[in-house]
């Protein structure tokens, strides 16, 4: 691995331009530069390992049991990546990816930036693999200081052994909730109660799957998860609703349960209601993405392979659709194999060779997938708030009433549309937090389905540059020449 | 209920800000309207542009239109029920030596004597005065007052309710494929079948050669993607639209903080797709003039980049007004870049002169025949 600290070493060109140092990314970067590709990985952390494995070779949490065994898998992951040529950018923010505007063919031209300066490069091929996020759970007052995103937390947890203070409670839905939960607990949280959101009525939905569950890995992990959270720590199913009480601060949250409205007093909440791939950036770079109702959330339209519609580009790990580490791992070995196999590194039937085993162990690991897809999908008052008053745009601090009204009155058919009237989708976050719910909400006011609405057009930058950045690019010979034109 | 209309007295190609200010004019004398828009009202230029309203520096042939539509500007919610985000701080013309200068003075010696008096000169003081976060080394400039900036797209959809109510038949989602002569009409036919009319106006911006060409009249457009930024909130700094007489820059601060970053900068149209790619390069330029002209702007976070399609005229003046070849048929696109103030105005104009055959507000030197001479003779 080469790694590069200061903007002034990228490269003009690399084969292939990797975004993202998850366990796809790192499969992916690994994978390609063994088959002698001149490959670019970079991420926005500091070190590398995504979300699952993040700071996998820095955390200050060394009693292994607090996080699992399954994070401690990452040290192989990176290891590898460490044995291999690859050039690897730390701290390095892509903001923009779009074809070369200089030459019709399809050469990427990628803006980035690394420590406040910024640079165009080029590369031939580009995967993204920037992975999940968490799905954003709009409840009222979950904007008031102590209410964050269970996955915030963990975050605090991997990179800096830090825990909630005080009574925490945990709420929502999805298998990772029992993780987080795990963990914390482990790491010496005061985890009070965990909130279960989970519609009792998915189990009829999630049954048919079950079969393919019970023959999956996830099984015993996840039912030796659940026993364990189940055993040490209070768990309240079935909850309906959820009110965050407090004025300045969290104090308390409400809840109903069984048609009864209770309140159990805290110091944090952790929300969670899993995860959806992060589209930000295959969107921006023009991407075409369906709405996969089962997972219920936009996915890019990629082949076998992983290639999007746009040719060049490929989608691994989460981003392509919620699978899992594991599988994220997989999926980026097969893209960067198929990659190599464009640029004419090696054949068709080289590529099959290698992909096989592959293919068949990412089987293995997504068989099952379809259950917890099916089990923990959120009920519909979690992902289209009830309450008016609810912010669901924290940016630019729009409720779910202005939504719903744009909509009925207005009769605004669709988020992009809405930009222009609430300005919901255009802060800092370039719609990440709102997007999801907006679609919600829209889809509920016409009484159609998220996929009949669509979703956001995003545009660059993805992520926000100053202007003194943009102002320090190297100017072009087609820049000077727009001057004097 | 007026979904299934298939005729009307006029059918206005194209739902961009002239198309709607021109159907709601036409249905407000009495007309039955059609609009058809290939996406939806304001997709394109209309939609997506600086939205400055602006009378400064304009081209003379359209200074009369663009008077027109600043009185209607003025009174804007009385007409369509809705502010449009309409707010009037003026533009100020910057010149950054004293040659701009110079040429600004010429300018505005030039207006006068010709009756128009809405821009003035400026000297540094008073620049200073008015743009406080502007380079010490500038001497002047020229401002016009009236003018300002409003929200493009929700400004072309008021327009488009407002004439819906007025009892327009508004058909979003439906492209023209072609239009041909049926007898005393014109049929438009559209992948949702075919419309009849014995008036079209053909305002379909940056598609509208191709209905040009159909017509017999060939123009020479060009589809453009002028590009735009904008950053994160800033704190207050300047109230005035900001344009360069030098180098290219349109610059504005709306009330919440964020700013505008533009100047005509062109990423690249691919208007069958209706997609544009933008270069960095050239935004980078653009960023950079910022730097040089307001240091405070230097750490503000761009948070998003775009660029719409439009349409320019070789001569960067429109094509407004009746065909050079047809009875019922009327042009007016090619506005690229400054088309967005015009809208208001320029319906009102087309929709009297579908009316009455004439308008008192002249519109010499914008008619498409300047560029389809020969097919006339």
């Amino acid at each position: 691995m080469k790694p590069l600290t200061d903007i002034d070493q990228l490269a003009e060109h690399y084969d292939l331009a990797i975004v993202g140092a998850g366990p796809a990314g790192l499969s992916a970067a690994a994978r390609a530069s063994e088959l002698g590709l001149a490959v670019l990985l970079v991420d926005e952390n500091p070190a590398p390992g995504g979300q699952i494995y993040r700071s996998i070779t820095t955390t200050p949490v060394s009693d292994r049991a607090v996080l699992g065994a399954d994070y401690w898998r990452g040290r192989d992951i990176v290891a590898r990546l460490k044995r291999s040529a690859a050039a690897y950018a730390a701290r390095c923010t892509v903001w923009s990816i779009a074809p070369d505007v200089e030459s019709d063919a399809s050469p990427f031209e990628i803006g980035l930036s690394l420590d406040g300066r910024a640079r165009l490069i080029s590369a031939g091929q580009v995967i993204l693999a920037t992975g999940a996020q968490e799905r954003p759970f709009p409840i009222p007052g979950w904007t008031l200081p102590g209410v964050m995103t269970a996955g915030a937390a963990q975050i605090a947890l991997k990179s800096s052994a830090i825990v909630p203070k005080g009574r925490t409670v945990i709420a929502g839905c999805g298998p990772l909730l029992y993780l987080l939960a795990g963990q914390l607990a482990a790491a010496g949280a005061e985890i009070v109660a965990v909130l279960d959101t989970t519609p009792r009525r998915n189990w009829r939905a999630a049954l048919a799957a079950l079969p393919d569950f019970l023959r999956s890995p996830y099984l015993a992990k996840g039912l030796k998860l659940m026993a364990k959270a189940r055993r040490s720590l209070r768990f309240l199913g079935g909850v309906t609703s959820l009110a965050v009480e407090g004025s300045d601060r969290l104090s308390a949250i409400r809840f109903e349960r069984g048609g009864a409205s209770e309140s159990l007093a805290c110091d944090t909440l952790l929300l969670h209601q899993g995860v959806i791939p992060s589209v930000n950036l295959s969107n921006a770079a023009g991407c075409a993405h369906d709405f996969d109702p089962v997972q219920h959330c936009w996915v890019p339209q990629l082949d076998d392979w992983f290639a999007s519609s746009v040719p060049g580009i490929a989608i691994a790990g989460d981003g392509a659709g919620i699978g899992g580490a594991e599988s994220a791992a997989l999926r980026g070995e097969v893209a960067a194999l198929d990659t190599a196999r464009r640029l004419g590194r090696i054949t068709i039937p080289e590529r099959d060779d290698q992909a096989a085993p592959i293919r068949a162990a990412l089987g293995r690991t997504l068989r099952g997938r379809r259950f917890l897809d099916l089990l923990y999908k959120p009920a519909a008052q979690f992902l289209a708030p009830i309450v008016d008053d609810t912010i669901i745009c924290r940016c630019e601090e729009v409720t779910a009433g202005q939504v719903r009204d744009a909509a009925k009155r207005l009769g605004v058919t669709g988020p992009n549309q809405m930009k222009a009237f609430l300005r919901c989708g255009m802060g800092p976050c370039q719609g990440r937090l709102c997007g999801p719910t907006v679609v919600e909400l829209i889809a509920e006011a016409r009484g159609t389905t998220p996929a009949e609405v669509g979703y956001y057009r995003l545009r660059p930058p993805v992520k926000p540059v100053t202007l003194a950045e943009l102002a320090s690019l190297p100017q072009s010979e087609a820049a000077v020449k727009a001057v004097v034109r | 209920m007026s979904a299934e209309r298939r005729s009307a007295d006029v059918i206005v190609i194209g739902g961009g800000i002239h198309g709607c200010s021109t159907a709601l004019h036409c249905a407000l004398r009495g007309f039955s309207v059609i609009l058809i828009e290939k996406d939806h009202a304001g997709r394109h230029a209309s939609g997506v542009n600086a939205g400055g309203v602006r009378q400064l520096a304009r081209h003379v042939a359209e200074i009369p239109l663009s008077n027109t539509s600043m009185a209607i500007w003025h009174g804007i919610a009385a007409l369509i029920d809705d502010d449009c985000g309409f707010t009037s701080d003026g533009q100020v013309l910057v010149a950054e030596n004293d040659a701009d200068l110079a040429g600004c003075r010429a300018r505005v010696e030039d207006l006068n004597l010709r009756g128009f008096h809405h821009e003035e000169m400026i000297d540094a003081r008073e620049l200073r005065e008015i743009v406080p976060a502007v380079s010490e080394t500038c001497p002047g400039g020229v401002i016009s007052r009236r003018d300002g900036a409003a929200i493009p797209l929700r400004a072309t959809q008021a327009f488009k309710r407002k004439a819906a109510e007025m009892g327009a038949t508004i058909r979003e989602g439906v492209k023209v494929t072609k239009v041909e002569r049926d007898g005393a009409n014109w049929r438009v036919v559209t992948d949702a079948g075919d419309f009849l009319s014995p008036r079209i106006v053909n305002a379909a911006g940056a598609w509208a050669d191709r209905i040009a060409a159909d017509l017999g009249e060939p123009v020479p457009l060009e589809v453009i993607a002028p590009m735009l930024m904008i950053t994160a909130p800033m704190p207050a700094f300047i109230k005035p639209v900001v344009i360069l007489r030098g180098r290219k820059l349109s610059f504005k601060q709306f009330g919440n903080g964020t700013v505008l970053i533009g100047g005509g900068y062109l990423g690249r149209a691919i208007r069958d797709e209706n997609r544009t790619i933008l270069d960095w390069g050239k935004l980078a330029t653009n960023a950079k003039t910022v730097w040089d002209l307001f240091p405070i702007m230097r750490g503000a976070p761009i948070l998003r980049a775009w660029a719409g399609i439009e349409a320019r005229m070789p001569d960067d003046l429109p094509c407004f007004g009746p065909s050079a070849r047809h009875e019922g048929v009327y042009h007016q696109f090619g506005f690229s870049a400054h088309g967005f103030q015009l809208g208001p105005g320029a319906g009102a104009v087309m929709a009297e002169i579908i009316a009455t055959g004439h308008s008192n507000v002249p519109i010499d030197g914008l008619d498409i025949a300047r560029f389809t001479a020969s097919a006339v003779h």
